[in-house]
């Protein structure tokens, strides 16, 4: 039990994978499939999200006041914001590269961060994954139209007196 | 929907709100958790829930699907545009850097970023508006009182 | 050599991401296009250009070596790095060639196909989908290529589903392309979250050298390499996996099905070797294993079951979409047998197998395109009919049962050789069996085609109906290439050699930045 509270987060992910799984399988209704295929894919988006969170780990964003001071010689104000934000890129460098979570916290130095590169990761599949979903949609909606009907197991039925007999309904 | 007026005024009080966010979303994302993804979707809410509240119709006069269309395109473009300018400058592909080589903050890639999330923000906002036009435009066969 | 000092500085060096920005660029503008002509014009240049620079990376890459570019000029393993050498520079040469042949072929028949309103659209989800494969090849990032197997899938799905104005099944074969599609890209990327949970890094060239150092033998290495094969497998219609095909490949517009059946399946084979051999290490047990016991057998079953399959159809474009799953069986076959020649085998069958099958789908197309002909039966006379065409597919069916003086025979005698070298004599009797049974679906349909009369319109026997010149000549340059690189594999057989060379290395086990890990 004390192995499966530590990794909660692969519990959840495999109870939702394995139900988006299920569902696309066993439903024979075109939407609920997709319904199914998108609970999959964000199965597979919390994964990633949760690999990413390192422990006592704060969001991977420089804060500028620490290095305003020590970094640069002659900070003045209206300069400042913009040679932070620099910095911050180099820093990104580092945990971008993510050789273990342990060894980017370890070139920022300063504090803990999680690692961003997942989330980014991630942000392209949610993409990704609401294109695959207007696509199924659009075609649940022209097979509605050209079948009348949106159950897969119907429109089997449909295609096959179709080759069989060559009626067209 | 015209019983609505609950709904139709809090609309409009909430619709330039949200398309605001959306900016703020936007240009937050340059040195902040942000970006032109986030800010397109916000935006492109913004729009659905106009479309939802007053029509389809005042919808899309209020934003053509043609500009829309246009919009997707001009995006891509602008990225695209972006990583060809650097080419021309002798960079590698979206090297942000030659953009102000002598900068010792990286002026260079704020103006890279700008410019990309710029064009993020125009196609993903298009994109989006473009799938609920292109979704809702479909004539229902059966009307709302038989549902 | 010689033929370097022909391309100008600047291809060499950002030809990788030229590759795939500009089908990318040109795609959304041709989306805008008013006219279907000047959409044509457009991605035919695209696809003339893709071959340029395809051929300026493949002789860089042979007479010099491996191209790494910088995406954004963040150096790998911290930024996206192309990567292309001996392994994946034929296979861009071969999707680009391809698309530019399909594309001259597209002009007549998408008039005939496609509603008029959606025509310069289509030429756009085409491009698109030709930027997804050249990237799928071209990049050296395990998430990018995720990227580009949805980019190209996600215009693949569209592409099939616009065959509706001919078929309406093609819709529901649009939507369980979908969903098959989507699960396998997922799983794809489940296997790189493992991998990179594994080694923190994208990179697979990065990836290969901190999974040499350590982690080879770790849980999560094993599961990622589950994840990537059963992904890819899906990609590349391994045989229990390749319930999507026969569907998508019989109703999508004849142009796309071949370019569909000459490319897609291809590139996702490509990243299968790139992935097992490269990322992954031969020498390690259980990628050898199932290597020999899950690849090679799987591959052997699929050869056999599809094969009979395809001699049951009624449609043609089915035949050969079953036939497409054999034939992927011998390409899976050489890569399981893990030697060098039998690698060698797999990967001639795999740029051999574009040139056939692309030739016999657009025959098929074009026996659409003329006498709307979908149907075994109806195939009869067409040897009288459509003289020319019907030549063009019985060469390339030829080829694909394997003649002597054809590529199909080249290829085929590699992989006999390559499973008489390991003793696999149940291999060799499998691949003269399925091509018996090749010799019995293709026959049929050449038999009807050739000593059946036409058929009879009232008392009149059909005329002589040729197809148009544009369709003829792609598939005409492809039926003569089969035959050329039959009779003199020299060519050919180099470019699977400098792949498979790169397979032989294994993986990298240079650290990319300095300092290792």
């Amino acid at each position: 039990m004390g192995f499966l509270l530590e990794h909660y987060n692969y519990a959840i992910v495999i109870v939702l994978m394995m139900t988006g799984l299920y569902v696309v399988f066993a439903s024979s209704n075109m939407i609920k499939k997709l319904v199914g295929l998108s609970v999959f894919q964000t199965s597979v988006f919390l994964l990633y999200i949760s690999i990413g969170k390192v422990a006592g780990g704060k969001p991977p964003i420089i804060e500028l006041k620490e290095h305003h001071g020590d970094d640069h010689g002659t900070p003045d104000a209206a300069h400042g914001a913009a040679a932070g934000a620099g910095h911050a890129d180099e820093s990104y460098e580092i945990l971008d590269g993510g050789h273990g979570v342990a060894e980017g916290a370890h070139g920022a130095a300063e504090a803990l961060y999680s690692n961003p590169l997942p989330h980014v990761l991630i942000l392209t599949a949610i993409v990704v994954g609401v294109a695959t979903l207007a696509i199924g949609l659009a075609l649940v909606v022209r097979t509605r139209e050209a079948y009348g009907t949106i159950d897969a197991y119907e429109i089997d039925e449909l295609d096959y007196q179709y080759n069989v007999e060559g009626i067209e309904t | 929907m015209n019983q609505h007026l609950i709904l139709r005024v809090v609309a409009k009080i909430l619709i330039p709100l949200i398309a605001l966010f959306a900016f703020y979303v936007q240009f937050h994302g340059d040195y902040g958790p942000g970006g032109g993804f986030q800010a397109g979707v916000i935006l492109a809410a913004a729009v659905v829930l106009y479309a939802l509240i007053f029509g389809l119709q005042a919808a899309k006069d209020a934003i053509p699907p043609s500009w829309v269309r246009i919009g997707m395109t001009t995006g891509v473009l602008l990225y695209g545009g972006t990583g060809v300018a650097t080419w021309f400058l002798g960079a590698n592909f979206l090297d942000y850097t030659i953009f102000a080589p002598e900068s010792t903050h990286s002026a260079g890639q704020h103006y890279g970023i700008l410019a990309v999330e710029l064009g993020v923000l125009c196609t993903v906002a298009s994109v989006m508006v473009g799938i609920f036009y292109a979704f809702g435009s479909r004539q229902p066969e059966l009307s709302d009182e038989d549902w | 050599m010689e033929l370097l000092s022909y391309f100008p500085e600047w291809v060499l060096t950002h030809g990788p991401a030229l590759l795939v920005v500009l089908p990318l660029l040109v795609a959304v503008i041709t989306a805008l296009l008013p006219s279907e002509k000047i959409a044509w014009l457009a991605t035919i240049l695209t696809a003339a250009m893709s071959i340029f620079l395809s051929v300026g990376a493949l002789q860089y890459v042979l007479s010099v070596g491996p191209i790494n570019y910088a995406m954004g000029g963040w150096e790998p393993p911290l930024g996206i790095g192309y990567h292309i050498d001996g392994l994946n520079a034929p296979v861009l040469l071969l999707i680009s060639a391809v698309a530019f042949l399909c594309t001259l072929y597209a002009l007549p028949s998408v008039v005939a196909e496609v509603e008029p309103k959606k025509r310069a659209p289509f030429y756009a989800a085409f491009l698109v989908s030709l930027a997804g494969l050249l990237g799928i090849v071209a990049t050296g990032d395990a998430f990018n290529v995720f990227v580009f197997l949805e980019v190209s899938s996600i215009s693949t799905y569209v592409l099939v589903g616009m065959g509706a104005s001919r078929d309406r099944r093609a819709l529901a074969s649009a939507y369980n392309y979908l969903i098959m599609g989507s699960i396998g890209a997922t799983f794809f990327v489940i296997g790189i979250g493992f991998l990179y949970m594994q080694t923190g890094t994208l990179n697979m060239l990065d990836m290969a050298q901190i999974l040499q150092q350590n982690g080879a033998e770790s849980r999560v290495t094993k599961l990622g390499f589950a994840f990537v094969v059963i992904g890819l497998g899906l990609k590349l219609a391994m045989f229990p996996l390749h319930t999507w095909l026969p569907g998508a490949y019989a109703y999508a517009p004849s142009f796309f099905t071949a370019f569909l059946a000459a490319t897609a399946t291809k590139a996702a084979l490509y990243l299968l070797l790139r992935f097992v051999f490269t990322v992954f290490d031969v020498d390690w047990g259980y990628v050898a294993g199932s290597l020999t016991y899950l690849i090679a057998v799987l591959a052997v079953i699929g050869m056999l079951a599809a094969s009979l399959q395809a001699i049951f159809q009624k449609d043609i474009r089915r035949v050969l979409a079953y036939s497409s799953v054999a034939q992927v069986g011998y390409m899976l076959l050489g890569i399981g047998m893990a030697t060098t020649l039998g690698l060698t085998g797999g990967y001639l069958h795999l740029i051999n197998h574009a040139m056939i099958k692309g030739a016999l789908f657009l025959a098929v197309g074009a026996f659409w395109y003329r006498f709307g002909i979908t149907q075994v039966a109806d195939m009869r006379g067409l040897g009288k009919t459509m003289p020319w065409t019907t030549a063009g597919f019985t060469i390339a069916g030829l080829s694909l049962i394997g003649v002597p003086g054809t590529v199909g025979f080249v290829s085929k005698l590699t992989l006999v050789r390559a499973a008489a070298e390991n003793e696999w004599w149940w291999a060799v009797a499998m691949i003269a069996l399925t091509s018996i049974l090749a010799i019995i679906y293709l026959g049929r349909l050449i038999e009807c085609a050739y000593f059946h009369a036409p058929p009879k319109y009232g008392a009149v026997p059909a005329k002589r109906n040729e197809a148009p010149l544009m369709m003829l000549i792609p598939l005409w340059v492809l039926a003569i290439s089969a035959i050329v690189f039959g009779i003199n594999a020299e060519w050919t057989t180099s470019l699977a050699e400098a792949a498979v060379r790169v397979l032989d290395a294994g993986p990298n086990t240079m650290p990319l930045i300095k300092g290792g890990h």
